[in-house]
């Protein structure tokens, strides 16, 4: 163990690189909680079997085997060289030299299986790479993915590529430095033994290189987790969260909301008690709060997480029935709106600020946008947008961590409604023909059983002989 | 064992006269307003009676007393509208003691048997589709004496509210199966099954501008499906056609997109006339195709 000055300077940084991802990370959970309550408690055990077949097993993401592969690769990846972490991080901290190497056999299994899987990773970020930028895959594409997303998506693959080869230079170095003084590296190094004839031959050139190497990886690794906030990269922690806390309910149920149960309860029930409004810890009234979601702090706090975790590959958008046939709608402009939208009106992490990238930059055409009042509603979602909706639920069913659009479009439908009365007329006309024939068309009530009129069946009747 | 027929007329019993002879029916057999008001539909509704009344269960409609389930009000918004109409609902049907629902309705369906409870409306809920798949399992129904549709090509559409929003994906096919026709799937099937676009009260307002009508991409998905045109399905999807080539003209006439939910009926039928092909290719409820197999149209 070789105590020094590094040592010192690698607490310093590592103390310094979890305290900002830990501030960051206060800032994005008190987002969230701006959100209204929801109760998602219970079911715990279903929940945990859900984390683990959507999330840990990425059971949704095979839909589609090339990318679920290629995706496979990098995630199991990212698991298992962060077990190394733990290796530098303790080296770093105390001067030890490859501390895990105790392990004897099984440190050479992990120190292979992070050789191979590093090469691998590479390759798949390569595929990554082409299939986004060379246009093979059209969900790819699209208003909402233009400057900062398309940036932030790039930017995350040139960074994975960085932190492999600080890895492989780390591990070459290091393997031909042993060899050159002719002592045994514990560990096994595939892909390292292969690169060591590209290093020089110089002892000091070596160790130097060793440590760059070391530090680009740990350094890297401690940027990248404070990049992640401003990132869709984020995905690779709220995935878990999100997962976990997704709806259990048939898809196909709406949420029915309380206040209204109440008001068409004593409508029918003059005896019915409302419970009594709540009040603020003062005991004055609070404020009501309005029908359906205008801002984001109007939507439940499940579809903030929701917009936290979407990694905007787009596979709601690709598959839902009003996109496809060219209308405006894109479930996942609807969650990077929501994103975009909780950042400008409260905390905004690091990197990214909302004013980098408003609401115009991904919505076209722009005359139907509110500029002056950048609520989500209008000044980053239209109606237009909202009512070529067919709640057919392609795009929760495709999301590969339970990502709800749904819920928000209707929540958004529902303010429309009930507080500007500015649905579409022939929708108002719909209304009124339930309030009046109890039928969405304008037919008579009284007709609704003649379809029994004239009605005749074939009976068949044994004959015995 | 040679069989007799005869045409029956049928007097299909009303809920309120059960009552008043103090009977109750085994199921209660909820129209929707397409199954009552929509002509198209009302064939629907007649045919799925003539099964109940061939395999003999006990059952009652409500007739007038029926009224919306609130379903196209809750998409669009109105929830305000939809409760209204639900807890009115849900006081006809307790009034009555009625424990079992069956619709041919999924949005009927969808909406009693999820969001009625919360306010008040505990009942067992049964698609047609499924209750149907019962009678075939149990032999009642046997798909014999009738039409044959042994050879033809049939496809099934998968309504939303059926299938995403409910996980019913194998009832319907298993009743087509029984049919001994030649089941096409379609890529986009199952839980990836393409919208017919009238779900979430689109059925009554104009689609939002765009390059294509909903319905019409996936009548194109259905009658290329139906036709084996790899080319179409190439454009569609991204997939070929494994079945072999039927060319326009030869015996494309027996096709049946199959339907079990009013919405898609009206849209499928639509999209298969924009593409001026409703001369060989018709589109059918799950509850015709056996009643008519069955012999039971009069």
């Amino acid at each position: 163990m070789h105590f020094s000055i590094q040592n010192i300077l690698f607490l310093l940084v590592a103390v310094a690189g979890f305290g900002l991802f830990a501030w960051q990370a206060r800032k994005i959970r008190a987002n969230i909680l701006v959100g209204r309550d929801r109760d998602m408690s219970g079911h715990v055990n279903e929940r945990l079997w859900k984390t683990l077949l959507v999330a840990f097993g990425q059971q949704k993401m095979f839909k589609r085997l090339t990318p679920a592969f290629l995706h496979l690769i990098v995630y199991i990846g990212f698991i298992v060289i962060n077990i190394e972490v733990i290796e530098i991080m303790v080296d770093g901290l105390f001067g030890t030299h490859r501390f895990l190497q105790f392990l004897g056999p099984l440190y050479s299994a992990l120190t292979g299986t992070n050789e191979v899987l590093g090469a691998l990773v590479v390759l798949a970020v390569v595929a990554f790479w082409w299939r986004r930028n060379v246009g093979v895959v059209r969900r790819f594409t699209g208003p909402e993915l233009r400057a900062w997303p398309k940036l932030d998506a790039n930017v995350i693959l040139y960074v994975e590529v960085i932190l492999m080869v600080a890895l492989f230079t780390m591990n070459a170095a290091d393997l031909k430095l042993h060899q050159l003084e002719g002592k045994a590296l514990p560990g096994a190094f595939p892909i390292s033994s292969l690169l060591t004839g590209l290093f020089p031959d110089n002892l000091t050139a070596l160790a130097v290189l060793e440590r760059v190497g070391w530090w680009a990886h740990i350094v890297g690794i401690l940027c990248f987790l404070n990049y992640l906030p401003s990132s869709k990269h984020f995905h690779i922690i709220m995935a878990f969260p999100n997962v976990f806390y997704s709806r259990l309910v048939p898809q196909g149920q709406f949420s029915n909301v309380d206040s209204i149960t109440h008001e068409v309860k004593a409508m029918m029930d003059p005896s019915y008690q409302v419970p009594a409004p709540a009040t603020n810890p003062d005991g004055s009234a609070a404020a009501p709060t309005p029908f359906g979601a205008k801002d984001v702090d109007d939507l439940a706090w499940t579809n903030l997480l929701n917009a936290y975790s979407c990694t905007e590959c787009g596979r709601c958008t690709s598959v839902c029935p009003a996109n496809l046939t060219g209308k405006l709608l894109s479930p996942r402009k609807i969650i990077m709106d929501t994103r975009d939208r909780v950042e400008e009106k409260y905390n905004s992490p690091l990197i990214f600020h909302p004013s980098l990238y408003g609401p115009e930059a991904k919505h076209n055409p722009q005359e139907q946008l509110d500029k002056e009042n950048h609520t989500l509603l209008r000044g980053y979602v239209t109606p237009e947008e909202l009512w070529a909706c067919t709640t057919c639920n392609a795009c929760v069913e495709a999301c590969p961590v339970n990502i709800n659009p749904l819920e928000s479009i209707i929540e958004m439908r529902r303010f429309l409604v009930l507080e500007e009365s500015a649905a579409p007329n022939s929708l108002n006309v719909m209304f009124s023909n339930i309030e009046n024939n109890g039928a969405p068309w304008a037919f008579s009530p009284s007709d609704r059983f003649n379809w029994a009129d004239d009605l005749f069946v074939t009976e068949k009747t044994p004959v015995t002989a | 064992m040679a069989e007799q027929t005869a045409k029956r007329p049928v007097s299909v019993p009303l809920m309120a006269d059960l009552a008043a002879r103090g009977e109750s029916p085994e199921i209660l057999f909820w129209v929707g307003c397409a199954g009552a008001f929509d002509d198209r539909y009302k064939r629907v509704t007649r045919a799925f009676v003539r099964i109940l009344e061939h395999v003999g269960v006990s059952y009652a409609v409500l007739g007038m007393e029926e009224s919306c389930t609130g379903d196209p009000a809750k998409r669009a918004g109105n929830e305000f509208l939809f409760q209204m109409q639900a807890m009115t609902n849900i006081a006809t049907l307790n009034g009555y003691g009625i424990k079992k629902v069956v619709t041919a309705c999924p949005h009927c369906f969808n909406t009693i048997k999820n969001e009625y409870p919360a306010l008040g409306g505990e009942f067992e809920v049964i698609h047609h589709s499924t209750f149907l798949q019962q009678l075939i399992n149990e032999g009642k129904v046997t798909a014999k004496g009738g039409e044959s549709f042994k050879g033809r090509r049939i496809t099934f559409h998968d309504s939303c509210y059926l299938g995403r929003a409910n996980n019913i994906y194998e009832a319907p096919r298993e009743v087509l199966e029984v049919l001994d026709a030649d089941l096409l799937e379609m890529k986009r099937c199952k839980t990836n099954g393409l919208c017919c676009g009238a779900g979430g009260a689109q059925m009554w307002k104009e689609p939002e501008p765009g390059k294509k009508d909903v319905n019409v991409e996936r009548a194109e998905e259905a009658l290329a499906t139906l036709d084996g045109d790899a080319d179409v399905l190439l454009n569609l999807q991204g997939v070929e056609s494994t079945a072999p080539v039927l060319p326009a003209g030869s015996n494309r006439g027996g096709s049946v997109i199959a339907v079990a939910c009013p919405f898609c009926m009206t849209m499928m039928a639509d999209g298969v006339k924009n593409k001026e092909r409703e001369q060989d290719v018709q589109v059918f409820d799950l509850a015709e195709l056996i009643a008519s197999a069955e012999g039971l149209n009069a």
